[in-house]
């Protein structure tokens, strides 16, 4: 049975609010965690294969240009070396998110420091990351000086689609009583997660069997057929377990690329697992950014004129550039506003989606100038981020689908004890840390996207689910199981959902949040098909339908079946509700700072974000995926950056002592409150997307705690201690 | 003389250059030990050698000889979890799971540690007792990066299980 | 990583005998060694695994000092007894390095000799004087973030990254060092390390053959001991900046100005002058910013750490304050 929806309009009919099984939303445990907690479930470059052989790449010691010739025997006559691998094919960046097409190709021409050349294979892991290191090769690289590394100075264009102008900011921002005018600066942010890039690829001669960690196999898929010159139909691509994605695994990179074509060379399986060196050089970073912000605002704090202006930088070549201003689209009003997103081509490595691209830096630079704006009009800055929450989208004039803003801020502050008195700064002080907090908005607009999955109920009772949609830690098994459960009437445990593999059908992919939302929409489409037959079998209108436990009105869905299965394939789209609305996710975040007088450090010692997503899945996992968006809030504000080098741009920082991801010692106790609200018009199940929200905006808060501790106005992200010092010996 | 690994006995490599970790997952199929970094900059790949936590990517197995290792692995399986473990569950401890055993290894060694009474950069007294408190406790776990962020999970996970040990004790 | 032969040492002088050659080298807890064999910045022939080396105990002194045998692991130096009564400061700046897992390796030995954090030392696709003599400085026209703001050269800009030896050399404890033919020597830990010069990748003074057996520490002495390490994250981070200080008074009067600094220089910097001037003053931020000029007086930035000269004024003035129990 195949059963397709398209939703074109507001789905009000909530079915997950009819299911009888009582299982959805509820803070239920992962049914895969006895697998992690214990090392047993498989990640990518864990399988064991048979006379897997061990490839490693080599990179580029320089910024621009081309090889000329590799010494392969020299390799070869290497202990253990079995071959070289410069194919044409092979890959010289990770694709961008659903590009569902080959990267960048040919790794004798040289784009940026670090991108991969080659591939060493050998017998042992020693043995080829040693030839690795030691592959002698010619080039003639493109003299220091005439390769753009610097944003500032590169050759730049604007990018259209992200830039709007209405009405006059110019003549706002001359006439308004409030007004302000503030340039920022945030660094590059990689995703960092901690399984590195790995793939095994098998080859039997017809078919390509990779093991590889994506985050979207269904797009992935047509990646690595076009790499490598396969039909669709003869790859099959394993993702089942996924140690944490965050953007960089969305595309096919360059070790599934190598790994995939040394196998079908060499037809024997072949591992490639990157160093986190390389994964930090040669897959996608975040760009930094330099941003300018105008704000103006009538006597009473009304946003008048609204401008936010940003240059990103990327490769030549590549069509994605962080979307800075997304959020600043809708969030605030004022007539008059200009929008400008300017990209500048230079030679670092690729820029490309992490966590929550745009809004990750974008939003904590407009919700610190609406700080400065709210000092500057004398208004509390929860009131003011309250007066200026549009009716409709300004930009479009699109209704929002359920809008939470105000309900976040009002019950954020009132949860978190926000004190609405006089905000000078240095009012707090313990011993020799001065004590502040600060607040700042969230959003994170919402997509869905097509997907599909198979739902069956076996002769037993018991069903499983069948996408290969991935779970990267967000909770997919957990909230598929689930909503299968509610809608079957099953406890979550008898439904096994099994993900991660493109011989199942094609769900949306892990990323841009759009993943539960879509895939379970999906699911549920499906479900509604088998609950349909079921009624029929049971001789009943499908609204009588009362099932749970395994038993429909009083009879056991087994003895239904008759021995038989009951399949059903969900094909779930998203119709006109994507283009009648502006939909997003939304929230508040407060943050209470500890500065150190002395030394600038910062510790974040309380935090609270107030989210409204729609329906809440799974309030366990939901939590842990705002948890998670705070813990990187904390992370972009006080330690993330890259540091690039000047004079070849490779990352000079490339590894994890010295790129400072948060540590234990740097997360207090955080608080999550979940505003739930079923929001009809973001998908068939009335929930949005969570995995980015938590961090949208957030490192805004912890830099208007800084100022209200410290006095410590900053326009640069991360506030380390050396720029915390300065700005408050400015003071 | 061999390495003991959760109780089994293995020979060591005959490369010098194989890390306790490739040796771990790579030689003998013990994959639970995992690999976030290589250079002792993540904690994904603790484990416990002679009774002291270790990043088992910079240790050369064949230093080991005469060692006893314990892994994820010879800490609990799935059908017979330690309390640790459960707890790990419970509160949702990990998302994508790829740091959790390195966490558990290190939460496991680090209970004796405070059971010795060493004391640790957040404690405020070097020779007095120590509380087991969160801050106490994240700052021993700093060495266990987590990128998913159940940083507050873990400390309650840890921090319920220390719990209900001390109690069980008195 | 290079192949190597590993080699094990049967005693003292056959590991001196091992490690006379200049292809050889010892490994302790390998916590650094390790890292660098992999990234082939360090490229030795044979390894000699010193571990099986009776120089695992602490041990009090005559005079009341102890000594500390270079394969005392960092944990077992910080938690031991003795070292949290009478020298405090010393357990202080262990377990604000690193990790307990590291610690539970890193051995005092190793600790002392391990290399510098320089990006481009570690990056062999980069210049750098200090791993290849004459390629040139990287961090010098780069990103020198982590780097040293005294006691630089044109050649190299590196800093000694660790956070034990600045106390060791606060307390003037000694490296007891055996060589390769029987021969022994004690060197202060103030005059180990080396400034880059014109010979940057000499770190310290061992040679070839030389090695570390203990470290001895003086009696203890009255007075307060702080150790202060600013980083950028709460934990596992090098130090930006650290100040070990041990102070005493005699009422209004310093009679005690025991310093080091980390961070700031390819050793842990250790300025006589600043005790020179502390000492018999009675305590004001106006001496402590005197002192801070001392310890500043040639400081230069190379662009990305000019800030160290600001925050090490900073640090250093606010353990001087709580030491002597001065309100800033
Ligand atoms: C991610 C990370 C973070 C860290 N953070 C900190 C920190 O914050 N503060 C800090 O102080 N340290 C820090 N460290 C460094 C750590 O303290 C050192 O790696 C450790 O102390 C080295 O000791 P080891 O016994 O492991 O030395 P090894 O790695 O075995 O040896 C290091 C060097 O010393 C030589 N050597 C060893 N023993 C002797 C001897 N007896 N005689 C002569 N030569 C010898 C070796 O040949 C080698 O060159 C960190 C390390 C890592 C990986
Ligand atoms: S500062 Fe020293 S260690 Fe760093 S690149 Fe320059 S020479 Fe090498
Ligand atoms: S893999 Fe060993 S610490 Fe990261
Ligand atoms: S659970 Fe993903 S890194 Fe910790």
């Amino acid at each position: 049975m195949n059963a397709y929806f398209k939703q074109d309009e507001p789905d009000t009919r909530n079915l997950l609010d009819t299911g009888k099984q009582g299982v959805i939303g509820k803070a239920l445990s992962r049914p895969e965690g006895l697998a992690k907690v214990t090392g047993t479930a498989p990640y990518s470059a864990e399988y064991q294969i048979d006379g897997c052989l061990e490839g490693v790449l080599v990179t580029a010691p320089f910024a621009r240009g081309r090889i000329t010739a590799i010494d392969k025997k020299a390799a070869l006559a290497m202990d253990g070396v079995i071959a070289v691998i410069d194919d044409p094919r092979m890959t010289t960046r990770p694709a961008q998110g659903t590009a569902a097409a080959a990267p960048e190709q040919g790794p004798g021409e040289v784009d940026y420091f670090g991108q991969p050349i080659a591939l060493i294979v050998a017998e042992t892991f020693e043995q080829a990351r040693h030839a690795a290191k030691n592959l002698p090769f010619d080039y003639e690289a493109d003299e220091i000086g005439s390769v753009p590394l610097d944003p500032e100075s590169a050759p730049r264009e604007t990018d259209d689609g992200s830039s709007m102008s209405k009405g006059d900011l110019a003549h706002a921002m001359k006439t308004a009583p409030h007004t302000v005018d503030l340039r920022y600066r945030t660094h590059g942010h990689v995703s960092a997660a901690i399984e590195p890039h790995a793939a095994i690829a098998q080859w039997d001669g017809t078919k390509l069997t990779v093991h590889a960690a994506q985050q979207m196999p269904n797009y992935n898929i047509a990646e690595l057929a076009d790499i490598t010159g396969l039909d669709e139909e003869n790859v099959r691509l394993i993702s089942r377990y996924v140690g944490g994605g965050f953007g960089s695994k969305l595309g096919v990179a360059e070790e599934t690329a190598a790994a995939a074509i040394a196998a079908m060379q060499l037809s024997r399986p072949v591992r490639v697992v990157m160093s986190r060196q390389q994964v930090m050089q040669a897959i996608g970073h975040r760009s930094e950014s330099r941003q300018r912000v105008r704000l103006a605002a009538d006597s009473g704090g009304v946003l008048t004129g609204f401008g936010h202006e940003a240059l990103v930088a990327n490769l030549p070549g590549e069509s994605f550039a962080e979307p800075v201003l997304q959020s600043s689209q809708f969030l605030y009003g004022g007539d008059n506003r200009l929008l400008k997103l300017e990209i500048a081509r230079i030679h670092r490595s690729t820029a490309a989606s992490v966590r929550a691209p745009g809004e990750a830096v974008g939003m904590p630079v407009l919700e610190a100038a609406m700080d400065v704006l709210a000092e500057e009009i004398g208004i509390d800055p929860v009131e003011l981020r309250l007066k200026n929450i549009p009716e409709k989208d300004p930009d479009t004039g699109l209704p929002f689908t359920e809008h939470g803003l105000a309900r976040c801020l009002k019950e954020g502050a009132e949860a978190f004890g926000w004190d609405s008195g006089p905000r000078q700064p240095r009012l707090k002080r313990d011993g020799d840390w001065w004590i502040g907090t600060g607040v700042a908005s969230a959003a994170r607009v919402h997509n869905v996207a097509e997907a599909k999955a198979r739902v069956t109920l076996n002769p037993d009772g018991t069903a499983s689910v069948q996408t290969d949609m991935t779970d990267i830690g967000t909770g997919t098994y957990a909230i598929l199981s689930q909503i299968a459960g509610e809608m079957l009437g099953l406890p979550p445990e008898k439904v096994l959902v099994q993900l991660g593999d493109t011989d199942f059908p094609r769900g949306p992919g892990s990323g841009g949040s759009w993943g539960a939302a879509s895939i379970g929409s999906a699911v549920l489409v499906a479900c509604e098909e088998l609950r349909g037959s079921l009624a029929e079998k049971a001789g009943v209108n499908s609204d009588e339908l009362d099932i749970a436990d395994g038993m429909l009105n009083g009879q056991p869905v087994s003895d239904l079946l008759g021995g038989k299965e009951l399949s059903a394939l969900g094909h779930y789209e998203p119709g006109k509700i994507a283009d009648d609305y502006t939909s997003s996710g939304f929230g508040a975040f407060f943050a209470e700072v500890r500065v150190n007088r002395h030394t600038g450090e910062v510790r974040v010692s309380r935090m609270l974000g107030a989210f409204a997503f729609g329906r809440v899945l799974n309030a366990k996992t939901a939590r842990s995926q705002c948890i998670g968006g705070l813990v990187w809030s904390i992370g972009t504000a006080l330690t993330e950056a890259l540091l690039f080098d000047p004079n070849d741009g490779h990352i000079a920082n490339a590894d994890l002592a010295e790129y400072h991801v948060p540590v234990h010692r740097d997360i207090p106790a955080l608080d999550v409150l979940m505003l739930e609200k079923k929001d009809a018009a973001a998908s068939a199940i009335q929930a949005k997307g969570i995995g980015e929200l938590g961090m949208c905006g957030g490192a805004g808060a912890i830099a208007n705690a800084i100022y209200n501790a410290s006095g410590a106005r900053i326009f640069e992200f991360p506030m380390t201690p050396d720029k915390v010092l300065q700005a408050m010996e400015d003071n | 003389m061999p390495i003991t690994i959760n109780d089994q006995s293995h020979e060591l490599p005959d490369d010098p250059r194989v890390s306790l970790l490739d040796f771990l997952g790579t030689h003998i199929g013990l994959t639970g030990t995992k690999k976030g970094c290589d250079h002792g900059q993540c904690g994904a790949c603790t484990v416990i050698v002679n009774g002291m936590r270790i990043n088992s990517c910079l240790s050369l197995a064949a230093l080991h000889d005469g060692d006893h290792v314990t892994t994820i692995e010879g800490i609990g399986t799935p059908t017979d979890p330690s309390a640790l473990q459960l707890s790990f569950v419970e509160h949702d401890g990990f998302q994508c799971g790829y740091c959790t055993p390195g966490q558990i290894c290190s939460a496991t060694a680090m209970a004796d540690e405070f059971a010795n009474g060493w004391p640790s950069d957040a404690s405020d007294s070097l020779t007095g007792d120590i509380a087991i408190t969160p801050e106490e406790v994240r700052e021993r776990m700093s060495g266990n990066l987590c990128r998913c962020g159940a940083y507050a999970n873990i400390i309650d996970a840890i921090m319920d299980t220390v719990t209900a040990e001390k109690e069980a004790q008195s | 990583m290079k192949p190597f032969d590993l080699q094990r040492a049967d005693g003292l002088a056959h590991a001196g005998q091992l490690c006379a050659d200049k292809h050889t080298a010892p490994i302790a807890g390998g916590t650094n060694f390790v890292d660098l064999l992999k990234l082939e910045v360090e490229t030795p022939s044979t390894v000699v695994n010193i571990n099986p080396l009776p120089l695992g105990g602490i041990e009090e002194t005559a005079d009341g000092g102890l000594s500390i045998g270079a394969l005392v692991s960092n944990t077992a130096t910080a938690v031991d007894m003795r070292v949290r009564e009478n020298w405090p400061v010393l357990a202080r700046a262990i377990l604000a390095g690193a990790t307990q897992q590291l610690r539970n390796k890193a051995t005092t030995g190793g600790n002392l000799c391990q290399r510098t954090r320089c990006y481009y030392f570690t990056n062999i696709d980069q210049p750098c004087n200090k791993r290849e003599p004459g390629s040139g400085c990287g961090a010098i026209k780069g990103v020198a973030r982590l780097h040293a703001v005294l006691g630089t050269s044109d050649h190299c800009i590196a800093t000694y990254p660790g956070d034990m030896a600045v106390v060791l050399a606060a307390l003037d404890a000694q490296v007891e060092i055996a060589g390769p033919k029987d021969s022994t020597r004690t060197v202060p830990v103030r005059d180990f390390h080396r400034l880059p010069g014109d010979q940057p990748w000499k770190d310290n003074v061992l040679e070839d053959g030389e090695i570390i057996t203990a470290v001895t520490l003086p009696a203890p002495v009255a007075g307060r001991q702080v150790y202060r390490k600013v980083r950028e994250r709460s934990s596992y981070a090098f130090a930006l900046v650290s100040v070990a200080a041990v102070i005493d008074m005699d009422g209004d009067s310093i009679t005690r100005a025991d310093l080091a600094f980390g961070g700031l220089a390819h050793k842990p910097w250790h300025d006589p002058r600043i005790a020179d001037l502390l000492v018999g003053q009675s305590p004001s931020e106006a001496l402590f910013d005197k002192a801070a000029d001392l310890l500043l007086e040639e400081a230069q930035g190379y662009g990305e750490n000019d800030f160290k000269i600001p925050l090490a004024r900073r640090t250093l003035k606010a353990v001087l304050a709580e030491a002597t129990g001065v309100k800033p």
